[in-house]
């Protein structure tokens, strides 16, 4: 086969993937670009050019800034947790244990369950008076409390949804990871003596160090996608105490209807994203092990 | 008072079909800076036997002893072993340097005595100019070197190695053979080896045990399983080719090979066992002994393998240089009187029957 044919074969087997991308990523993220310098369209006024301005009045947009806010502990509150716990039930569920395949398949299903529906569940849970966590804590005596009404309890119970969903997904990563390292390397430990708590820091961890990554990425993007809860759970209340950043781009869009500013909004978003996943990819690269 | 010592020991495993004994009540004691080795085909208990006495998994009974103390309990850190496995169980995210020191870390050794020992390690097996390499970026044999360095950096008395060079090539395998074996020899160690490879085993051994099903067959020096096989599974499995084994039976004067007239090779009483003779151990000749037709000639340079039918049974003859024969020429063949072995009816060797006198056969 000649040089140019090959070429001609890699372009025709990434054209369909490449044309579905730029009509329904690609283009968008441009068009939402272009569509942010400009005014929302309203009735008597057509759409003008107006710069920065959408992002002028984002600066000075308190609900903005509390959302951005709100995100960023949301962030730090779910990530290390949910990556812990998913390390630790991978590392539970790969030991030889009776009915491990049930094991793993009970802390996967939050994953393969609706979001909506689990959203649902949450709400009954946290439901003042009557919800299951009122009449647990009620039967050991304690007040009352309306977790998701209360502006310092409303995200943290937001938080632990998010925590018990993710931590089952990233799990089945760990769990092929812990699969791939060779249990003779375990045994070579064992016979120099070191102690399981040594090993796992010296040789497991490090060799999972490209699964975090992949994982802490995944967790990064979703931590700021979320919305499916807050829309099911909070609606962004109380007082915007579970405002996330993409639940308010959602509320300017579709309720607001001021689609130029939303447009600013999601460019922030995109913005954090992008720097997120170079800075992830520039530190951690280096400190990772790839086979 | 023996180095390592397996009294009785036993290891099933639990499968679909019930349990299944990998090794199968076997006792053996190595002495003090030998090399021993577990042979035997796949599947014959030989590694299993290894990992018992590494503790990597327990015994179901018996008892394992390491320098005269009982260890059948102990966890493998508390048996001053070190190991080499199969595939190296190299750590791919360390340097050599730290694979290689990796144990005497776990141990809190303090760091100029690290230093020390690995340098002289490092020197020992040539891998000075690759401390600081990851194991991916060595060769097969440099990964060996590894392995090997992280066990003899520990000095521990007892080393084990797993088919260490199964995944070395075979000129490769041929020095590391000499180099673990004068390694041996100059750290005093005592050292068991697995390998299914019989050329591996009697090269290097002091001592080699021959496993089949979980039991040990013959349990001697190299030159005892050679030279007198317990059995004719000991007779197939040493020497290469393997040893012929010819069907007796009985005829007027004696027994004689199975399916010919003569001649008559002993008396009659051992007419319902076998005869082995070792390809090596025959000769080619013309108009003397017993007649063959050939089946096909291989030459391999130094030698050429000739395989030749008589009556129904085929058997291998070795002999020095190219033969002139074909497919389909008649020969005759002889062997010495002190090249045959004789084995009963199941298999078993036994001493030597009265010879005939005046049998042409023998030189």
């Amino acid at each position: 086969m000649t040089r140019t044919r090959e070429w001609i074969y890699a372009w025709l087997l990434l054209l369909p993937a490449m044309s579905l991308l730029a009509l329904f990523t690609h283009y968008p993220a441009i068009a939402n670009l272009w569509h942010s310098f400009h005014s929302t369209a309203r009735a008597n006024h057509p759409s003008v050019f107006v710069g920065l301005d959408n992002y002028r009045s984002m600066v000075e947009d308190p609900i903005f800034w509390q959302a951005l806010k709100n995100n960023l502990w949301y962030a730090v509150g779910t990530i290390p947790l949910s990556i812990a716990l998913a390390l630790l039930m991978a590392i539970w569920v790969n030991n030889r244990i009776p009915g491990r395949g049930i094991l793993r398949l009970a802390y996967f299903t939050p994953t393969i369950l609706p979001m909506i529906a689990v959203a649902n569940i949450w709400l009954f849970f946290y439901t003042p008076q009557y919800g299951l966590l009122e009449q647990f804590l009620g039967s050991l005596g304690f007040a009352s409390h309306n977790w998701l009404g209360t502006r310092s309890t409303a995200l943290p119970a937001l938080m632990v949804v998010a925590i018990w969903k993710e931590a089952g997904f990233f799990m089945i990563f760990y769990l092929a990871a812990l699969q791939s390292i060779s249990p003779q390397l375990a045994e070579a430990a064992a016979i120099e003596g070191a102690s399981r708590a040594y090993f796992f820091r010296r040789v497991t961890f490090p060799l999972l160090m490209p699964t975090t990554l992949f994982v802490l990425i995944n967790a990064v993007i979703n931590a700021f996608r979320m919305v499916d809860h807050v829309v099911v759970m909070t609606r962004g209340g109380p007082d915007n105490a579970t405002e996330l950043l993409l639940y308010y781009i959602y509320e300017v869009g579709f309720r607001f209807w001021d689609s130029s500013y939303a447009a600013a909004l999601t460019m922030v978003l995109l913005a954090i994203l992008a720097v997120v996943a170079l800075l992830q990819f520039a530190f951690l690269e280096r400190r990772t092990h790839y086979q | 008072m023996s180095a390592i010592a397996a009294d009785r020991v036993s290891k099933s495993w639990a499968t679909a079909e019930g349990a299944v004994l990998a090794v199968d009540d076997v006792s053996f004691a190595f002495e003090a800076a030998t090399l021993n080795v577990l042979l035997g085909p796949s599947g014959c208990g030989k590694s299993t036997t290894l990992r018992l006495i590494a503790g990597l998994e327990a015994a179901d009974g018996g008892r394992i002893s390491i320098d005269g103390r009982d260890v059948t309990r102990l966890p493998p850190a508390a048996r001053s072993i070190s190991m080499v496995f199969q595939s190296y169980a190299l750590f791919p995210h360390l340097t050599v340097a730290e694979n290689i020191l990796f144990g005497l870390r776990v141990r809190r050794t303090g760091k100029d005595e690290c230093a020390g020992r690995l340098a002289r390690v490092a020197d020992l097996l040539g891998l000075k100019p690759y401390l600081q390499r990851k194991p991916s970026q060595l060769s097969g044999g440099q990964q060996q070197r590894v392995a090997l360095g992280r066990a003899i950096i520990a000095e521990a008395p007892v080393c084990l190695m797993d088919e260490p060079l199964s995944n070395l090539d075979a000129q490769l395998r041929a020095e590391m053979r000499l180099e673990i074996r004068a390694l041996q020899r100059k750290l005093g160690i005592t050292m068991v080896y697995v390998t299914h490879d019989q050329l591996e085993a009697m090269s290097m051994a002091d001592r080699v045990v021959l496993m089949r099903s979980g039991r040990i067959e013959q349990n001697g020096a190299p030159v005892d399983l050679y030279e007198s096989p317990a059995n004719t599974f000991v007779a197939r499995f040493i020497g290469t080719p393997p040893m012929n084994l010819l069907r007796l039976e009985s005829a007027p004067g004696g027994a004689v090979i199975a399916g010919t007239d003569g001649p008559v090779l002993m008396d009659g009483g051992c007419a319902a066992g076998m005869l082995g003779v070792r390809p090596e151990h025959m000769q080619l000749a013309l108009g003397d002994g017993v007649r063959a037709v050939v089946e096909s000639v291989e030459y391999l340079g130094g030698d050429s393998l000739v395989a030749c039918r008589i009556g129904a049974q085929t058997l291998a003859v070795k002999t020095p240089g190219s033969v002139p024969l074909a497919r389909g020429d008649a020969t005759w063949i002889r062997w010495s009187a002190g090249a045959q072995h004789y084995f009963d009816p199941e298999g078993l060797r036994r001493s030597a029957p009265a010879r005939r006198q005046g049998a042409t056969l023998f030189a």
